[in-house]
C-alpha cells in the first residue's frame, strides 16, 4: 500500500517526474555503480529522452545526477556549471539503443585511474527507474529498495554465504536475483532489502573470498 | 485497524471510531510503516513548506520555461487579482496559485508532486489560497493535506495517478478531487461531505486526456491545473451547500480507471494525439527539436 508521502511528495525539481527525477536518479545509480572519481561522462539518450531532453531539463537532471545532486536539489539547474568547477567533462549524443523503453540512456563514465563504466538504466515514469545493465551484463533492478550489487567469481555456494550474512543481521531480502554471462566466470548477483544495510554488513559480504566487488546503492 | 484502500472504508473508521479524516489518515500511516505521528506531521510540514515557496517563486514575473511555452500568467493574474474579477477573489488567487506553481516546475524550480509533478498545482493552489484569503490555521492547512492524502491514496489503490496510464484524468481529475476533498473540510464538512466534493469533481474531469505538446509539461498543463483548482473549489462548495454525487465517489474512481484503459494509447502522455496533435503543435514541436539538435 502507498505511503500519503508517495501521492503528496516526493519533493522534486520539476518539471516532470520521468524526464527530470528520473533522469537524476538514474545518474545517481550510475555515480554510485562506477564508484571512483568521475573525469568524463558521456550520455547516449534514446527516444523520447532524446526527444524532449532539453524542454524536460533532462541532461541537466543526468549531469547533476553524477555530480552526486539528488532529484530535490535546485542546483540541478545550474549542473553544467558545477561540471565545469568540479572539473567533470560531459557530452550528450543522440543514440539508436534498440527495442527498449522510450526513456533509456546509457551513461559512460571515464574515471580519473582511466578505467571505464558503462549502465543502461530507462526511466519508466513516477520518478520510478529501472536498471537493464552494467558493463555489457544484463542485470535488473530497479532503485526502490536498498540494494547490494555484489561482483563475484561463479561457484557454488556463494549466494548461501551472502544470506548467511543477511540472516546474521537479520536484514530481510526482499528479492535476489543471479546474472552471468558465462558458467565459471563472473557473475553478479542483485539483493534488494527490506531494511537498512550497516556497513559492517557490507564489509562481512565483501571479505568473502570469492566476492569481487560490491557496491551498495540507496538513494 | 485504521487500513482502507475505500472510501467507503474510510468513512466506516470515521463514524464507528468518532473519528475525522485527518486523523484515521495519520493513523494509518502511522500503523502502516511504524512511524510516530510526530514524525508524519512534521514530513507534511515541510511538504507545506516547499509548496509555498513554489507559489512565491512562481509569482515573480520574469522567468520562462525550459521549454518556453508558459510563463509569466501567475503574475499576469495576481496583478488583476486587485480589480475585480468575475469569478471573485479566492478561485482566481488560488488559480494565479496553481499557475505559479506550474510555471515554476516548468522552469526547473522545486515543487511537491501531488501526485505528480504535471498536476502539482492544484493542492497547493486551493489550500494556500484558502489560508491566505480565509485565514485558516497552519494546523487546519496540513490537517487538510492530510484529507487530500486520504483521497489520493484511494485513487492510487484502485486506479491510477499516471497520466501515461490514465490520462490527464489520472493526474489533474485526481489532484482535483483531492484538492475538492481538503476545502470541503476547511469549510467545516463531515467526512462524507469532503468525499462527496472528491467525487464530483473527479466526475467532472473523466476522460480528460493527457496531450502534452511536444511532450513537455506546459501546454495544456498549467492552464488544465488553473481549471482543475477552480472545479475544486466549485465543488467543494456545492458539497457544502449539501449537494451530493448521485456516483459514490469509489464508483467514479471505478469509472476513472476503466475510461483509462479504454484510452488509446495515443491520448496517454504520448503526445500523438489531443492538444499535442493540432497544426500549432506540430510547428511549435518541429521548431523546437531543430533548435534542439541544434545545440
Ligand atoms: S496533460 Fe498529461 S502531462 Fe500534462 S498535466 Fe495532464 S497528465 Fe500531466
Amino acid at each position: 500500500m502507498a505511503s500519503i508521502f508517495d501521492i503528496i511528495g516526493p519533493v522534486m525539481v520539476g518539471p516532470s517526474s520521468s524526464h527530470t527525477a528520473g533522469a537524476a536518479k538514474l545518474a545517481n545509480i550510475a555515480r554510485r555503480i562506477c564508484g571512483e572519481k568521475i573525469r568524463k561522462v558521456d550520455f547516449y539518450l534514446h527516444g523520447s529522452f532524446a526527444e524532449t531532453c532539453r524542454g524536460h531539463g533532462t541532461n541537466q537532471a543526468l549531469l547533476g545526477g553524477i555530480l552526486g545532486m539528488n532529484a530535490a536539489d535546485e542546483r540541478i539547474r545550474d549542473s553544467f556549471e558545477y561540471a565545469r568547477d568540479f572539473g567533470v567533462e560531459y557530452d550528450f549524443h543522440f543514440a539508436d539503443l534498440g527495442d527498449v523503453h522510450p526513456n533509456t540512456v546509457k551513461i559512460v563514465m571515464t574515471c580519473t585511474d582511466g578505467s571505464v563504466c558503462e549502465m543502461i538504466g530507462a526511466s519508466i515514469g513516477g520518478g520510478e527507474v529501472r536498471i537493464s545493465s552494467i558493463n555489457n551484463t544484463h542485470i535488473e533492478f530497479s532503485g526502490q529498495y536498498p540494494t547490494i550489487i555484489t561482483v563475484h567469481q561463479d561457484k557454488p555456494g556463494i549466494v548461501a554465504q551472502v544470506s548467511t550474512v543477511f540472516a546474521k543481521h537479520k536484514v530481510n531480502i526482499a528479492f535476489l536475483k543471479v546474472f552471468r554471462q558465462w558458467r565459471g566466470s563472473e557473475a553478479s548477483m542483485v539483493l534488494e532489502t527490506d531494511e537498512e544495510v550497516s556497513q559492517t554488513m557490507l564489509d562481512e559480504i565483501s571479505l568473502i573470498p570469492e566476492i569481487i566487488k560490491i557496491v551498495f546503492i540507496d538513494i | 485497524m485504521y487500513q482502507f484502500s475505500r472510501a467507503r472504508e474510510l468513512l466506516e473508521i470515521c463514524e464507528k471510531q468518532n473519528l475525522e479524516l485527518p486523523d484515521v489518515v495519520i493513523l494509518s500511516e502511522e500503523e502502516e510503516w511504524g512511524r510516530s505521528r510526530d514524525m508524519i506531521w512534521d514530513e507534511m510540514e515541510c511538504k507545506l513548506r516547499v509548496m509555498e515557496n513554489s507559489v512565491r517563486k512562481g509569482l515573480e514575473p520574469d522567468f520562462k520555461s525550459t521549454g518556453g511555452l508558459i510563463g509569466g500568467n501567475a503574475a499576469k493574474l495576481n496583478s488583476y487579482l486587485s480589480y475585480d474579477s468575475l469569478g471573485g477573489k479566492v478561485i482566481n488567487q488560488a488559480v494565479a496559485y496553481a499557475l505559479a506553481i506550474t510555471e515554476y516546475n516548468a522552469a526547473m524550480g522545486k515543487i511537491v508532486a501531488a501526485p505528480t509533478a504535471g498536476s502539482s498545482g492544484i493542492l497547493p493552489g486551493v489550500v494556500i489560497a484558502l489560508k491566505d484569503e480565509k485565514q485558516y490555521s497552519h494546523e487546519q492547512i496540513i490537517n487538510a493535506l492530510f484529507v487530500a492524502g486520504g483521497i489520493g491514496k484511494v485513487i492510487a489503490s484502485n486506479a491510477t495517478l499516471s497520466g501515461a496510464a490514465g490520462g490527464c484524468q489520472a493526474e489533474c481529475g485526481a489532484a482535483s478531487a483531492m484538492a475538492a476533498a481538503s476545502a470541503a473540510y476547511l469549510g467545516g464538512a463531515s467526512p462524507r461531505r469532503c468525499v462527496q466534493a472528491a467525487a464530483m469533481a473527479l466526475k467532472g474531469l473523466l476522460g480528460l486526456v493527457c496531450d502534452p505538446v511536444a511532450g513537455l509539461v506546459e501546454v495544456p498543463c498549467s492552464k488544465r491545473n488553473a481549471t482543475s483548482t477552480a472545479n475544486a473549489i466549485i465543488c467543494a462548495d456545492m458539497a457544502l451547500a449539501g449537494i451530493s454525487s448521485f456516483i459514490p465517489f469509489d464508483e467514479v474512481v471505478d469509472a476513472m480507471f476503466r475510461i483509462g484503459n479504454m484510452m488509446s494509447d495515443d491520448l496517454k502522455e504520448t503526445a500523438r494525439g489531443g492538444c499535442a496533435m493540432t497544426p500549432t503543435a506540430l510547428e511549435f514541436a518541429k521548431t523546437f527539436r531543430g533548435s534542439m539538435m541544434k545545440s
